[in-house]
């Protein structure tokens, strides 16, 4: 096929206005070469490449590179000239494809009952099919990490490309991390609380147990063979071995010290999820070598005498100390559409842009655990590429017109967009 | 004489059994049978030689008190003390009026019912349980009469005796109208005798108390039920037949001529109390909280009187300081500066008097008066607080509050000025009979003493030198120092009987009449007989209250907190320079252009401007655009839904705005200028909202937008059928009932306009009391006045809505009752039915991306405000949210990126469209000559994700400035560890510390969120599990 095929076939699909999402078809698999030209290239760990050629083979990105030669046949050529190209975004955490609509019962499979429920997967109920996933791809999100919830352990993450018949399909990466839930160590009034008890001794037997469950487990884990199989133990076997990261949702200075904790004595890798006090301790993170999650920019400073801004500068403190930190979008009325923007805002306060970039890519799929395979453009790596009008960060230009997951241009239709031609049509808006 | 203080232990308790009887008797009524034998009790005391503190201005010395029957007869110098008055010497005593408290429950029966939060999980209690010909709402309780329910009840009698108390008006603390208090001393008697007065006040609150009703679930409901009452009460006077009998109406009207107070217990409660009462003509005396010191200026404008608490907080532990982080500047200021809140009132000359109500335990009422005084407020005002001023509130002072012939004989005699740190309070006489309080010091008086030791071989003379420490020491050959251990009545001293002897010399005796006598033993175990005779007291040194240095205290902001104002800043000339203005005018955007500020008003636009003595701001590089208005928010008030009922259409935002809100200088530095405070989404036809300017600081007046057409909050959908409640039985359950709340109250508003001109023919021309009052014929309902101002386009609709059947029905019914849903917010089906609304004349306020939280917005598109803006409707982007308010200009600029809005039309969405979805755009919304300089400095494209507000003016006064908050922020880190080491040395001078509690703040949102605020806020539906 020549390239000008390509074009038109692309053309005909973005335009066709009557499909509904179950028409919007996963891209098959492609093989061989693949070019985007004349590409200011993001990369994701900083740097920009201006006006050069991105070359995929078979899924993978093999140069990057001015003038790289372009074969006449049969290849993928995309122009992106006065284009910006990025890696597809990273949602570090997410309910996407286990909660459809929030308020109703019989749609959310994100919560398990029970209190330790490591071995419990995210991965087995994500829902390819929910018509939240293409929304997030046409604000350039190609990769999510699925997150359990509920409990004092949740289970287990899995990172998946959103590009899927199911979820074997989609999974990029399984059972990635174990999610804890911190237990609260803020001394808040509870009218709740007998008189003499304090909930902060509460807490800190809750966080007794978690510790002793995590002995049990490290002992376990070195055990030859086992009489009885015990799987909450095995859920959490990756954990020693550093194959699985341990993900502790916490947000103030006195649970991110026990999350530190949690390192020194199991010599696990820990990331903080939430962290919205981090900025308190951003140098004794770094020492200690833990990553961070901030779930939502677009947040509230925690007390009134805070900074106004305080949630928007957190990034720049964790920049400043040199913290490997992701930024999130955790939004429950917009379900994640909004990462870049959150980005964006920690742009206008104290990121560069090309940090805040990498915050939602490259940094995140470090966190993530599958930094060797995607994250930033760079060969060797993962085709999972978007192309903006302008600008990503910033909502005036933020307008994806490409995006490819392992080299696979996939369709940017979501139910937003047909139900916009429906109602243009309706309307006779051009 | 009698003698006062009974000798012997082993008779004590026959002796005590013995005067309760006796008690019993002396006041035995007329009417009660007697069970054994009868005859009155002596009653006439004069207590001589006292310091009479007859009241706050008058102190007699060398004066007598003659009380008879209960009563004082004579308090003077020259009195004559009568022949059958049995005399008490007071030499060196002080005697005082005891003191009243205006705010007890004492004696009241608890409700055994606790009070319980709304909770939208059960099913709603919506008409009245109670037994009885009452009113409708059981939290309306103006027949229950403290006098009938009152029982007498020593325990807690003592404790406030022991403050002082000798008189307290008491009222059940339960519901929103309480009934009527009564006037009772604390005096150990029966309740007919103890009683004063039967029906001595008429008692308020906000809380509905025990009430299991549903109705009301919040503060403006409360003050909208207060409201309609008094209406229906004025009503049921001349409509008792339509009504039948109505026992809570009858009430409420017998008891409009006692004294009215109202439980307000916060500053802004205490004006809204104020304002109520203004409404009706009445002046509540206001039950405070204790912060009304923050803004004493309203509270003298109230002109209302006040009941003080004294339970001032107690200092945190912040030694940890991952604890102490979470307490706010405004909590640690308010531990500092509580104590002076009396000091303030006194100061702004507003009357008031002081409560022990607040005070975990009754005992802590002195020392925490002492505090008070220490703080700034005078002994004598302290005295008239609690005598001369509660007496004359509720119109006893001919009765109780002072020393003078005629009064009962309640007063306190004390060791010295009663509100000195070492002064001991001996006895309380209520109603001429004593209670004793603590003795000890009674006639034990320092000072020395002939004491004479005799035995068989002689008799030996001493002088006992007792210091006011209780050290002794025998004079005699030798000085020895000697054990005196004395407590009113029974005496023991011993000492050795030489310098170089360790045997000791061993009495015991009882105190008789002032002279101590009684046996012992001597060092060798004779016996002894002995007495002592008091010669002359010792020199007491001046101890008056504690010299401590002086008080070092923070200072008043406006808002109380770290972002407040010292003073309120005033309009300035302000011209900014070389900015681009995008002026949302046919000028568009301007490039390069001046503006000047001047008044409040924007002076002028243009090139090269100049004004003398203007504030010139560089405008080079960056952007001014009119400041941001919020058509849905929920910030800045006190409650927000009304949910009992489906139509609350009488309940108003106006009446519990919170000026305190940080939301509202966060919003400020977000751009936002002005706010629609709504009401939330829990019923159908909810409140009547109210817009505000972010006039950061002001009160909750001065945050109203002025001279703007009302507006009153409608919502349809899944919240209002309840569809999350497990268990609704509150009409509607559909959106098919829904519509019909609708049709069924425009109904009955239109049915109730035609009474009302029907009535006001009736009595057009005609004289007296009915004279063109049409009220006195048709019940005058609050709930339907709103709906008749809708239909004769007074009040405009602002109503919440999502999907296209439900948004096309509502518009229908409008257009049968003749009126036009002025606005449809947050509408995220709006883009299906955009040409219906175009054609029925609605605005449209919408999100700009939130979808699928909730079955009926699933099919929530962000192009929504685009395509309804192409079809013709005046669009805005609204944020019911306090933290996307901060970034409305953002939200707008989305629909940039959603279907290709231009930048300056996405820009209107948040100024200039709602202002004139509001009816505000010839003040508000554009930058133009004459309106008002409500604007904002961006420092950048305003529609960018870079751009920050720099600058954010309201009426021509920067509320929000970049470089101002940055100072603001070091000087809150520096007032903050300023206060925490105060409270690390007040816990290591060993004062009572609590623990570290991080300072949370309520939260209101629209029923519709699933956000998080953030580790310290309290979402107030999560209170009601509304989520």
């Amino acid at each position: 096929m020549t390239k000008r095929l390509y074009r038109i076939i692309f053309a005909l699909l973005f335009s066709s206005a009557a499909m509904s999402q179950e028409n919007v078809y996963p891209a098959k698999e492609y093989k061989g070469l693949l070019f985007i030209k004349n590409a200011n290239v993001h990369v994701g760990n900083g740097q920009v490449l201006d006006n050069v050629t991105i070359q995929v083979n078979n899924g993978k990105i093999e140069k990057i590179g001015k003038d790289l030669p372009i074969p006449m046949d049969d290849v993928k050529v995309f122009d992106v000239k006065g284009k910006q190209v990025y890696p597809g975004l990273i949602l570090s955490g997410s309910l996407l494809g286990l909660v459809e609509v929030n308020s109703v019962r019989s749609t959310i499979d994100h919560t398990e009952m029970g209190y330790y429920n490591p071995s419990i997967r995210s991965i087995v109920a994500y829902n390819t099919d929910s018509k939240v996933i293409n929304t997030l791809r046409s604000n350039g999100i190609l990769l999510a990490n699925i997150v359990p919830q509920g409990g004092r352990i949740s289970g287990s993450s899995s990172v998946v490309q959103l590009d899927a018949w199911n979820y074997e399909d989609a999974a990029y990466k399984m059972d990635n991390g174990i999610h804890v839930n911190m237990p609260d160590l803020l001394s808040r009034p509870n009218a709740f609380s007998a008189p003499g008890e304090n909930p902060i001794d509460k807490s800190l037997e809750e966080i007794a147990k978690l510790k002793a469950f995590f002995r049990e487990a490290q002992a376990y884990a070195v055990e030859p063979t086992h009489l009885s199989t015990n799987l909450k133990y095995e859920a959490v076997k990756g954990l020693f071995s550093k194959s699985q990261k341990l993900f502790v949702h916490c947000n103030i200075v006195k649970e991110m010290l026990v999350a530190v904790d949690f390192a020194k004595e199991f010599g696990m890798d820990v990331v903080i999820v939430g962290g919205s006090e981090s900025y308190q301790v951003a140098q004794l993170l770094k020492a200690s070598n833990i990553a961070v999650i901030l779930d939502q920019m677009h947040s509230l400073p925690t007390l009134q005498d805070d900074d106004v801004d305080q949630p928007y500068k957190t990034a720049a403190a964790l920049q400043k100390a040199g913290v490997l930190f992701a930024i999130n979008d955790e939004d429950g009325q917009t379900r994640g559409r909004n990462l870049p923007f959150n980005a964006g805002t920690a742009a206008a306060y104290g990121l560069t842009k090309e940090q805040a970039l990498q915050a939602i890519t490259l940094n995140a799929a470090t966190i993530l655990g599958i930094g060797d395979r995607t994250g930033s453009i760079e060969p060797g790596k993962d085709a999972n590429i978007i192309v903006s009008e302008g600008d990503i960060l910033d909502m005036r230009s933020s307008i994806v017109t490409l995006a490819f997951i392992q080299g696979r241009m996939i369709d940017l239709t979501d139910k937003h967009k047909q139900l916009y031609e429906r109602y243009k049509l309706k309307y006779g808006i051009k | 004489m009698r003698n006062f203080f009974p000798s012997i232990p082993g008779e004590r308790l026959l002796l005590l059994t013995a005067l309760l009887s006796l008690a019993t008797l002396a006041h035995a009524q007329p009417t009660f049978p007697v069970n054994g034998i009868g005859g009155e009790k002596q009653n006439t005391y004069a207590f001589t030689n006292a310091t009479i503190v007859a009241n706050e201005k008058t102190t007699l010395t060398a004066a007598t008190l003659v009380v008879k029957a209960g009563r004082i007869i004579a308090a003077g110098t020259n009195v004559v003390v009568p022949k059958e008055a049995m005399v008490v010497d007071c030499k060196g005593k002080f005697i005082y009026p005891s003191f009243i408290d205006l705010y007890s429950d004492y004696g009241m029966p608890i409700e055994t019912r606790q009070p319980r939060e709304y909770d939208y999980g059960q099913p709603a209690q919506l008409v009245s349980n109670r037994k009885g010909a009452f009113g409708w709402n059981q939290a309306i309780r103006s027949d229950v009469s403290a006098a009938s329910i009152f029982v007498a009840d020593d325990a807690k009698a003592k404790a406030l005796r022991e403050s002082g108390f000798g008189t307290v008006l008491t009222h059940q603390k339960d519901g929103i109208a309480r009934g009527t208090g009564a006037l009772v001393t604390l005096a150990n008697e029966k309740e007919n005798k103890v009683v004063i007065k039967e029906k001595a006040s008429a008692h308020f609150s906000f809380s509905k108390g025990t009430s299991p009703q549903s109705y009301p679930t919040s503060l403006m409901g409360s003050i909208a039920l207060l409201r309609q009452t008094f209406l229906d009460a004025a009503w049921y006077t001349s409509n008792a037949s339509k009504e039948g009998l109505n026992l809570s109406l009858k009430a409420w009207n017998d008891n409009l001529s006692l004294p009215q107070v109202f439980e307000a217990n916060d500053k802004w409660n205490d004006l809204r109390a104020d304002k109520i009462g203004d409404e009706f003509g009445i002046q509540y005396i206001i039950k405070a909280g204790g912060n009304e010191y923050q803004r004493i200026a309203e509270m003298a404008d109230s002109k209302a009187s006040f009941i003080l608490p004294l339970n001032f907080p107690m200092a945190m532990d912040v030694e940890d300081p991952n604890d102490a982080r979470f307490i706010s500047l405004a909590d640690m200021k308010h531990w500092e500066m509580a104590p002076s809140n009396p000091a303030f009132f006194e100061k702004a000359k507003i009357p008031f008097c002081l409560t022990a109500a607040d005070l975990k335990d009754t005992r802590q009422f002195l020392a925490n008066l002492r505090k008070a005084i220490e703080y700034g407020l005078t002994e004598a005002k302290a005295l008239e607080a609690l005598t001369r001023t509660p007496a004359t509130l509720i119109g006893v002072y001919n009765e109780v509050g002072s020393l003078e012939p005629g009064k009962l004989a309640n007063f306190i005699i004390t060791s010295g000025p009663v509100f000195m740190g070492n002064t001991i309070i001996y006895q309380n006489w209520i109603q001429g009979e004593k209670y004793t309080v603590n003795e000890s010091g009674w006639s034990a008086a320092a000072g020395q003493y002939a004491l004479t030791v005799s035995a068989d071989q002689g008799t030996y003379a001493y002088t006992l030198d007792l210091k006011p420490d209780n050290s002794a020491s025998i004079i005699g050959k030798d000085t020895l120092k000697a054990t005196v251990n004395y407590n009113g009545k029974l005496v023991r001293i011993s000492f050795p009987e030489s310098k170089a002897s360790q045997k000791m010399i061993r009495l015991s005796g009882v105190n008789n009449s002032g002279q101590w006598q009684g046996t012992g033993e001597d060092a060798n175990g004779v016996k002894l007989l002995w007495t002592a005779s008091f010669k002359n007291a010792a020199v007491v040194k001046e101890d008056s209250v504690k010299k401590t240095p002086a008080l070092e205290l923070g200072k008043i902001t406006y808002p109380f907190n770290g972002y407040g104002w010292e003073t309120m800043p005033k309009p300035q000339t302000i011209l900014i320079r070389n900015a681009t203005v995008w002026t949302n005018e046919s000028e568009g955007k301007l490039d390069g252009t001046d503006v000047l500020v001047k008044n409040g008003k924007i002076a002028a636009i243009g090139k090269n401007l100049s004004e003398a003595g203007a504030i010139v701001v560089d405008g080079t590089g960056k952007h001014l655009t009119a400041g941001i208005i919020d058509e849905h928010s929920h910030i800045a008030a006190a409650s927000i839904n009304e949910g009992a009922q489906s139509v609350t259409s009488e309940v108003r935002i106006a009446d519990n705005l919170y000026p305190d809100d940080i939301n509202i200088y966060r919003q400020l530095s977000g751009g936002v200028t002005s706010s629609h405070i709504l009401h939330g989404s829990a019923n159908t036809i909810g409140g009547q909202t109210q817009l505000i300017k972010l006039r950061w600081g002001a009160d909750a007046e001065g945050l109203k937008f002025a001279n703007w057409d009302p507006f009153i909050k409608f919502a349809l959908g899944e919240n209002v059928k309840k569809s999350y409640a497990p268990q609704n039985n509150r009409f509607p359950d559909s959106r098919m009932g829904v519509e019909e709340v609708l049709n069924d109250a425009f109904t009955r508003a239109r049915d109730y306009e035609n009474a009302i001109k029907a009535a006001s023919a009736q009595v057009k021309g005609k004289k007296g009391a009915t004279a063109a009052n049409p009220w006195s014929i048709v019940r005058r309902d609050l709930e339907l006045d709103a709906l008749v101002e809708i239909m004769n386009k007074k009040r405009f609709i602002t109503c919440h809505s999502y999907v296209q059947s439900e948004i096309t029905a509502a518009m229908r019914i409008g257009e049968k009752f003749g009126f036009t849903f002025n606005t449809f917010t947050h509408i995220l089906e709006g883009y299906k039915v955009a040409d219906k609304m175009k054609a029925h004349g609605s605005n449209a306020s919408t999100f700009s991306d939130w979808w699928n939280y909730k079955m009926e917005v699933v099919d929530a598109i962000p192009y929504n405000a685009t395509i309804m803006q192409r079809v013709g409707l005046n669009v805005a982007i609204n944020s019911d949210d306090a933290e996307m308010a901060r970034r409305l200009n953002q939200e707008a600029a989305k629909s940039i990126k959603y279907g290709g809005m231009s930048e300056e039309d996405a820009l209107k969405m948040v100024t200039l469209n709602p202002a004139k979805m509001l009816h505000v755009a010839d003040r508000v919304g554009s930058i133009k000559a004459g309106k008002d300089a409500d604007l904002v400095l961006w420092s950048d494209d305003p529609l960018s994700i870079y751009a920050r507000a720099e600058k954010t003016i309201v009426d021509g006064i920067v509320y929000f400035d970049r470089e101002r908050d940055k100072e603001l922020r070091s000087k809150i880190a520096a007032e903050k560890n300023r206060l925490i080491q105060k409270m690390l040395a007040e816990k290591k001078s060993g004062a009572p510390v609590q623990p570290a509690r991080a300072s949370m703040e309520l939260m209101h949102t629209c029923s519709d969120h699933a956000h998080s605020h953030g580790l310290l806020v309290i979402d107030t539906d999560d209170l009601n599990g509304n989520n």
